[in-house]
């Protein structure tokens, strides 16, 4: 079997410095995600997991250190040059971030029309969007505006205008933040799917550790078209690493077990004993 | 000391580098030309009625004002002149500017602002889209282009209004009203008359969208975005008048 060291680097931070008017929001960060490697990065408000997230996409530059995105050290591009890059990340950012003044169906379509690198022919934008929406089971709602939605209809069509493309790294931003529970199960049943079906680099920010337990620990049954176990990625292409960032610094780095094996009272915080 | 400037320093380089982005990006691609028209139909046609109604009432009190004022010297039939001056220098551009950066800097701030504080403005750009070719460059050729036709709009509705008071009130004859306004008027005039409001235009639109995208903290910002657009909007829009104002005076003599 081949070992997970040897896939190639999907994401790698080295030694990565952010701040803002002052303030550090990540200090001297390095870790690396290699293809197919699910990773939760969990945090206290304020940590810098969104920042992380939004370094990677090249929306905010590194004051010091290196990010290379599939290999490519994104730190000097210019922005023109970063699109090619971006449109092979789908991000879902907080609250979705739907465009207000497009319909579901533009929201959708947008990263196909105006991602150059796409080159998506007109006559196929129609039918990619269809079947994102499918994929969120939200076929019926290609004519409404964000405002007509639900919070967690919301979540679901920015997934797909965050797959539509079938991007190989996804990064979620609390995708699962403000939602009930049964929605939010949804939502990590949506991430999980997309993982499995298109076996894609999964990086998820979040603060409930069940979502983080829910993407070490299942998989996507397509047949049964629900979640069902697979222990701590037995059979499971995918291995799930656990991130835990402190005022911008990587704390914890690892595999479930070693996280719920901590003592830091910090970490603690944040795990919760498994049913 | 040094703290205290550093701030306004550094807003005057951002709102530099967002000017230079936005004219540069009239002359690259994509042109989003829906978004032109859109923004054309929104400034242009929607401030179209108060322009008009601005331009109508400010006219008549003009009218009033300077006959009275002419009355003095015995010169009534010198009203039209000056209606028509003060109108096409300055009362037509200064108000219609003032009007437009009232609703449109504040409205441009709390959209953009809106949009930066929900992630939008961050969707965008991670979505293959450079906002400031997307929301700015439209948002400036549209203000650029519908100030001066509001202005040009505002000046006649003006001239009008003037001349309801001169005739019906005032009782002068329509004809010595109109020749006297007409004649008035020289290349100079026109000139001032139609580079104000598009250096206005410039102003309002690259202010609003610059408050707009600077937006931090919330729903509060978004209000905070939109008061200072339109105040610093109005304040230019002054500052700007006399500089032009000076040069076109300086230039006369």
């Amino acid at each position: 079997m081949e070992s997970a060291d040897s896939k190639p680097s999907i994401l790698r931070f080295d030694g990565v410095n952010v701040a803002f008017d002052g303030e550090e929001a990540l200090r001297d960060l390095t870790f690396e995600a290699r293809e197919g490697e699910s990773r939760v990065i969990m945090g206290a408000a304020g940590s810098g997991k969104t920042v992380l997230l939004k370094t990677a996409l090249g929306l905010v530059k590194p004051d010091s250190g290196k990010v290379l995105v599939f290999g490519r050290d994104i730190t000097g591009m210019g922005e023109r040059e970063l699109f090619d890059i971006r449109s092979r990340i789908g991000m879902l950012f907080q609250e979705g971030a739907l465009f207000d003044s497009l319909s579901i169906e533009d929201n959708v379509a947008y990263p196909l029309l105006n991602q150059r690198s796409i080159h998506c022919p007109p006559e196929q934008v129609h039918p990619r969007v269809e079947q994102a929406l499918d994929f969120v089971e939200l076929g019926a709602t290609l004519a409404k505006f964000p405002s007509e939605l639900s919070g967690g209809m919301r979540r679901r069509a920015a997934i797909a205008r965050a797959v539509v493309t079938e991007p190989p790294l996804m990064l979620y931003d609390s995708p699962t933040a403000g939602l009930d529970p049964i929605t939010a199960h949804t939502i990590i049943t949506l991430l999980i799917k997309e993982r499995d079906l298109s076996q894609t680099t999964t990086l998820m920010v979040t603060h409930r550790y069940q979502d983080g337990n829910l993407i070490a620990n299942f998989r996507y049954n397509s047949e049964r078209r629900e979640l069902e176990p697979a222990r701590n990625g037995a059979s499971l292409r995918a291995r799930t690493t656990f991130m835990v960032l402190k005022e911008g610094r990587l704390i914890f780095e690892g595999d479930q077990d070693s996280l719920e094996a901590s003592q830091d009272v910090y970490i603690s915080k944040f795990v919760k004993p498994r049913e | 000391m040094l703290d205290l400037l550093k701030e306004p320093v550094y807003s005057i380089q951002e709102f530099s580098l967002l000017a230079g982005r936005a004219f540069r990006n009239i002359f690259r691609s994509p042109h989003y030309s829906d978004d032109i028209a859109f923004q054309m139909d929104t400034i242009g046609v929607g401030s179209f009625l108060i322009v008009v109604i601005v331009g109508f009432f400010s006219g008549a009190v003009m009218a009033l004002q300077m006959y009275h004022a002419l009355a003095t010297y015995g010169q009534v039939g010198k009203t039209g002149t000056l209606v028509a001056i003060t109108l096409v220098r300055e009362l037509g551009p200064v108000l219609t500017a003032v009007m437009v950066a009232g609703r449109n800097a504040s409205g441009i701030a709390s959209e953009l602002g809106s949009m930066k504080v929900t992630e939008q403005i961050d969707a965008m750009r991670a979505l293959g889209t450079d906002p400031v070719q997307k929301l700015v460059t439209p948002r400036l050729i549209a203000t650029g282009f519908m100030l001066p036709l509001l202005v040009i709009i505002a000046d006649f509705v003006g001239m009008f209004g003037g001349w309801v008071i001169s005739h019906f009130v005032l009782a002068l004859p329509s004809k010595q009203y109109w020749t006297s306004a007409w004649q008035a008027l020289d290349g100079n005039d026109v000139a001032q008359g139609l580079l104000k409001p598009f250096l206005f235009a410039i102003v309002i639109a690259l202010i609003g969208c610059f408050y707009g995208l600077r937006t931090t903290g919330g729903t509060q910002g978004v209000g905070r975005a939109t008061t200072q657009a339109m105040v610093m909007a109005t304040v230019l829009v002054f500052i700007i008048d006399l500089v032009v104002t000076k040069i076109f005076v300086s230039q006369a003599a």
